[in-house]
């Protein structure tokens, strides 16, 4: 089936793809962006986060056909021509990547933290990376790297909240 | 392998009646394991994300109980956000699962249908008695949670109908869930207990998971608990309940279970864990329905 949707603010189109497959392998595999990593397949890892309409989720678990028409952002799309996005530069600051594969998947869930919650908790913090493996850096730098984006978003103004009981 | 797209609820009926064997997708986060690891090659998907009704919940009523009818497709994220307060209990089970992540995406229809033993929505959903309401181009008809599961990843659908929305009563008491798991996240419940107290109708509801081949309710110590707080006149005036009461719950609960050994527990170990999740969730209702403050709403973890 072809496949259209729009990543990173782009209209895009995948030819051939099979209806089983995931939105993680047409992003890989088919459109060129290997960002978003592939590890287990199954939801556990987190390293294929990306933002579904603006919600993070596993890519490996969205059918290719449920992306149809929607807006995907994955890692290649946090940075601007110009920038890098406040939690790529505070990783960088902190020494939050060893060997990186983690990294893309963890930058989208902490980047929609940071947006969501203007000056999140440890406890915050740590829930909402819960679905993110790191097999290297034991995380308190991931978390120092958090906190320092939240910091830096905090003093620029950019961040608003979401969220709260909606009832 | 054929992809179904279908834009509203009633097109997704008609699909499923043309297509029986094809497999609904709402969340993925059952359906995607599957495909990935080839443990399942349906030939036809019914994607049901597009259906914005399945999204949607609302406040009703049924047969005089103020309820809430959830569409099978509102993701646990938004349980815990928008419905935290009336349905606390099955917005605690909302919150162990998975990860953000997961929460993002899967939904309690997929929950249901999936109808695992281990599945987190379901014991909170006993001990409110909710119902389940079936769709399918032959008309709609509404189950008992009890009667929806018939085994292991069995479930009472016909071939051609769909999980449409799940009623659930609003509380009038606290409520409580408490899981078993290795961790914090991302866990399978080694077992589950869920309770529920019910001061308007004097009664008590309870759920247990990952406890027997179906989910289901300790039905004898709920009778045993409600009678126990109506004799003694704990409802219009609670005091502190007696251990003998606590701790004869407990062994009810851990009776109702038929758990089985697996890799994530034997069965003993489950029947032990059972008994006191279950004198421990108790107390922790019967101290807030007591009000008091010092532990009313407080999330714990057991
Ligand atoms: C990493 C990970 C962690 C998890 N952790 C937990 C956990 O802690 N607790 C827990 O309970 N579960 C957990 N799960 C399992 C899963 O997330 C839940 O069962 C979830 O509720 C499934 O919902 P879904 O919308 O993703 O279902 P899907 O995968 O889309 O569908 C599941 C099943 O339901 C059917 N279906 C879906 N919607 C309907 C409908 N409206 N009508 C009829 N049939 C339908 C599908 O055909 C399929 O058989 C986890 C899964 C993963 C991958
Ligand atoms: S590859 Fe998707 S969660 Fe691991
Ligand atoms: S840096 Fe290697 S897995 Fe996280």
């Amino acid at each position: 089936m072809r496949l259209k949707l729009n990543v990173n603010g782009r209209d895009m189109t995948a030819d051939d793809v099979w209806e089983g497959e995931s939105l993680l392998y047409v992003l890989r595999e088919r459109l060129g962006l290997p960002g978003s990593k592939n590890a287990c397949e199954q939801g556990e890892c987190g390293s294929c986060t990306v933002y579904l309409d603006r919600v993070p989720v596993c890519a490996c678990l969205v059918a290719a056909g449920q992306a149809q028409d929607r807006e995907v952002g994955t890692v290649e799309g946090l940075a601007d021509e110009e920038e890098l996005a406040p939690v790529q530069r505070a990783f960088i600051d902190e020494g939050a990547v060893q060997c990186g594969f983690c990294t893309p998947g963890l930058l989208v869930a902490a980047d929609d933290l940071v947006n969501r919650v203007p000056d999140p908790s440890d406890a915050e913090i740590r829930e909402a990376l819960a679905g993110n493996l790191c097999r290297c850096t034991g995380y308190e730098k991931i978390m120092a790297a958090v906190r320092t984006a939240a910091e830096r978003n905090a003093g620029t103004g950019i961040s608003e909240s979401t969220g709260g009981d909606r009832e | 392998m054929d992809f179904l797209r279908p834009a509203c609820w009633s097109e997704a009926l008609e699909a499923k009646a043309n297509h029986p064997d094809a497999t609904p997708v709402a969340g993925g986060t059952d359906v995607m394991v599957e495909l990935n690891f080839d443990h399942r090659r349906p030939e036809t998907l019914l994607d049901l994300t597009r259906i914005e009704q399945l999204r949607e919940w609302s406040r009703t009523e049924r047969d005089g109980v103020a309820s809430v009818r959830i569409g099978a497709g509102v993701p646990y994220s938004r349980l815990i956000d928008e419905l935290g307060t009336s349905l606390p209990g099955l917005a605690m089970a909302s919150r162990t699962v998975g990860s953000p992540q997961i929460r993002n995406r899967g939904t309690l229809g997929g929950n249901l249908a999936s109808a695992s033993p281990a599945g987190d929505g379901h014991p909170p959903l006993l001990a409110s008695n909710a119902e389940i309401e079936l769709e399918s181009v032959r008309g709609s008809r509404t189950i008992p949670i009890g009667e929806f599961f018939t085994g292991v990843k069995r479930t009472a659908m016909a071939p051609d109908e769909l999980v449409a929305a799940v009623h659930v009563p609003v509380s009038t008491g606290p409520q409580q869930f408490s899981k078993i798991g290795t961790r914090n996240a991302m866990v399978i419940a080694v077992c589950t207990f869920a309770i529920a107290l019910w001061p308007d109708r004097r009664g008590v509801g309870t759920g247990l998971g990952s406890a027997a081949p179906t989910p289901r309710p300790a039905t004898e110590a709920e009778a045993f608990l409600a009678a126990a707080l109506t004799d003694a006149d704990q409802w219009d005036d609670p005091r502190p309940l007696p251990d003998s009461i606590t701790e004869r719950f407990g062994e009810l609960v851990a009776h109702a279970a038929a758990p089985i050994d697996d890799v994530r527990g034997t069965a003993g170990y489950r029947t032990h864990a059972l008994r006191v999740l279950a004198r421990r969730t108790l107390s922790w209702a019967w101290d807030e329905y007591r009000g008091d403050t010092e532990f009313s709403g407080r999330q714990r973890c057991a």
